[in-house]
């Protein structure tokens, strides 16, 4: 049997930045594309379709604002977080703040949330205005080691600049899926293609109008089931980088190995935590299986592949799901 | 004449694409010296710590005065190095570093010290100033890294050699680092387990 791989984390790290960008790429060809197509089908003329394009970008642009200029402070709200200090968390300030002489940024505003399960969120748009919360079951059950690795994880995620990330792809799929409503609306009530105005006549394209409706229908209905699906590979994508950033910091795969297995060993369900802040979570807080998206619609990658991917930067073997807990020195 | 436009915009975008690389250099190489200063401001917050805990365990442990002797005296040694150079500096940062952690390997042993509040909250000061000073040593090495690539690559490197930016060296770990701390427990039995 070979040997595993010896991956460093500068590999993980480019590859990881490498596919996010690829995937967002991938959105934006979707979005053009589906743009002209509804342009043609709706003017006769592909120019409608770069209208089209930017009020629907404007549109999702303003709708996204809010969540980025005050997501934080609903999410954190929204989930009892209590800001702590020197006095009432030292340890877990020591932590932060060395995280953040690593990755050479102002140190985060730190919060907890009283809460058994263990797990852990950053916010913020920048790393100016950050925040990262734990819980207390986290602070409980993870040695020094394993909150350091979480506390990386985490910062990561802010100097990567993922919730503008974020942003990015949420306003491209938002676009593409106000773009399907416009179309599928005016398909319904309205006049298809350009035969109404008198502009189209010297198209002599009747035909190609038509393909082009029917080819806007089948995106109009397609278009934004697939950006979801890349949305959440985009997520996925992130996560994985986070882990490598965040080795990047401590230059100890182990804890943050650690803290992946007791965190997915543990059963508790994290109360303040529902499908639309499920993203933002160091793990998926949704536990129950069904409730839980896998697959191509998981914002989070499976925990035995993050493991995998550590154990990968020091040679070790990768492990199977059940083996995880083992890991975890629970056993 | 299209000739000479031609020229002229290359000529632009050369001096332009240079003025930029320079200026990316340049900030490169402050940010080795801004890190370089933040090793410094976590070494001084260790030598404000060290008398705290000296106090905190010297009533506990009346038979370990040599093992205290040392810390303190290695102590003042890294303060005066500290306007001696960078070399004599490390050196006596390391080797406060070794006496600190034969300090906590002689407390292991005291089951009345180790509960104790004070020293408790004093060891994770220290365990945290250790901790941030090897990361503020990190990060410096992370952006010495980048500055001697950038000035190694291309198109970079025919701006870098021109003007004078030379590679610098990483901190690297004092010797005294790499041995296991001695620890001295004089003629003091310690109390036995159970």
């Amino acid at each position: 049997m070979n040997p595993p791989a010896v991956q460093s984390f500068y590999q993980q790290i480019s590859a990881n930045r490498r596919r996010s960008v690829l995937l967002v790429l991938l959105l934006t060809a979707l979005l053009g594309v589906f743009g002209f197509v509804i342009g043609y089908a709706v003017s006769g003329a592909p120019e409608g379709g770069i209208v089209a394009v930017v009020v629907a970008v404007i549109i999702a642009l303003l709708l996204s604002s809010v969540s980025y200029f005050a997501g934080d402070s609903i999410v954190l709200g929204a989930s009892g977080a209590r800001q702590v200090d020197e006095a009432s968390a030292p340890q877990l300030m020591n932590v932060v703040r060395e995280m953040s002489i690593a990755a050479n940024v102002p140190p985060p505003r730190v919060y907890v949330i009283n809460d058994t399960a263990p797990n852990a969120f950053a916010t913020g748009r920048d790393p100016q205005h950050a925040s990262v919360a734990v819980t207390t079951g986290l602070l409980e059950k993870l040695d020094r080691e394993e909150l350091q690795g979480v506390i990386g994880h985490e910062l990561s995620h802010v100097r990567n600049l993922d919730i503008r990330f974020a942003l990015l792809v949420a306003v491209l799929v938002g676009s593409i899926a106000l773009l399907a409503d416009f179309f599928l609306r005016f398909t319904f009530w309205g006049g298809l293609g350009g035969g109404r105005r008198s502009r189209s006549g010297r198209d002599g394209g009747g035909g190609l109008v038509i393909i082009m409706i029917v080819v806007g229908l089948i995106l109009a209905i397609v278009a934004p089931i697939v950006a979801r699906f890349v949305q959440m590979a985009v997520s996925r994508q992130r996560e994985y980088l986070a882990d490598a950033s965040g080795v990047e910091l401590t230059r100890n795969p182990y804890g943050l190995e650690r803290a992946l297995a007791k965190i997915s060993s543990d059963r508790e369900v994290l109360e303040v935590a529902n499908r639309a802040t499920q993203h933002l979570y160091f793990v998926n807080p949704i536990k129950k299986w069904e409730d839980r998206a896998s697959g191509l619609m998981a914002t989070h990658p499976p925990i035995v592949e993050r493991i995998n991917r550590l154990r990968a930067l020091t040679g070790q073997a990768p492990v199977d799901a059940r083996s995880v807990s083992a890991l975890a020195g629970l056993d | 004449m299209e000739l000479v436009w031609i020229v002229l915009i290359v000529l632009a975008v050369i001096v332009i694409g240079g003025i930029l690389i320079y200026n990316g250099l340049v900030q490169r190489r402050l940010r080795i010296d801004e890190a370089f200063a933040q090793i410094e401001v976590q070494l001084k917050r260790r030598w404000d710590l060290i008398p705290n805990l000296v106090n905190a365990v010297k009533g506990y442990m009346g038979f370990e005065q040599s093992v205290l002797e040392n810390v303190t005296q290695a102590r003042a040694n890294a303060v005066t190095a500290g306007a001696q150079g960078p070399a004599a500096q490390a050196q006596a940062e390391g080797m406060l570093t070794g006496a600190l952690r034969s300090l906590f390997a002689v407390v292991e042993n005291y089951p009345e010290l180790k509960a104790n509040q004070n020293v408790l909250e004093l060891q994770e000061q220290l365990t945290t100033t250790e901790n941030q000073i090897g990361f503020a040593r990190q990060h410096y090495n992370a952006v010495v890294l980048d500055y001697n690539t950038s000035i190694a690559t291309i198109p970079n490197v025919l701006i870098a050699g021109p003007f004078g930016f030379s590679k610098r060296e990483f901190f690297d770990a004092e010797p005294e680092a790499a041995q296991v701390p001695t620890v001295d427990l004089g003629t003091y039995n310690p109390p036995s387990a159970g």
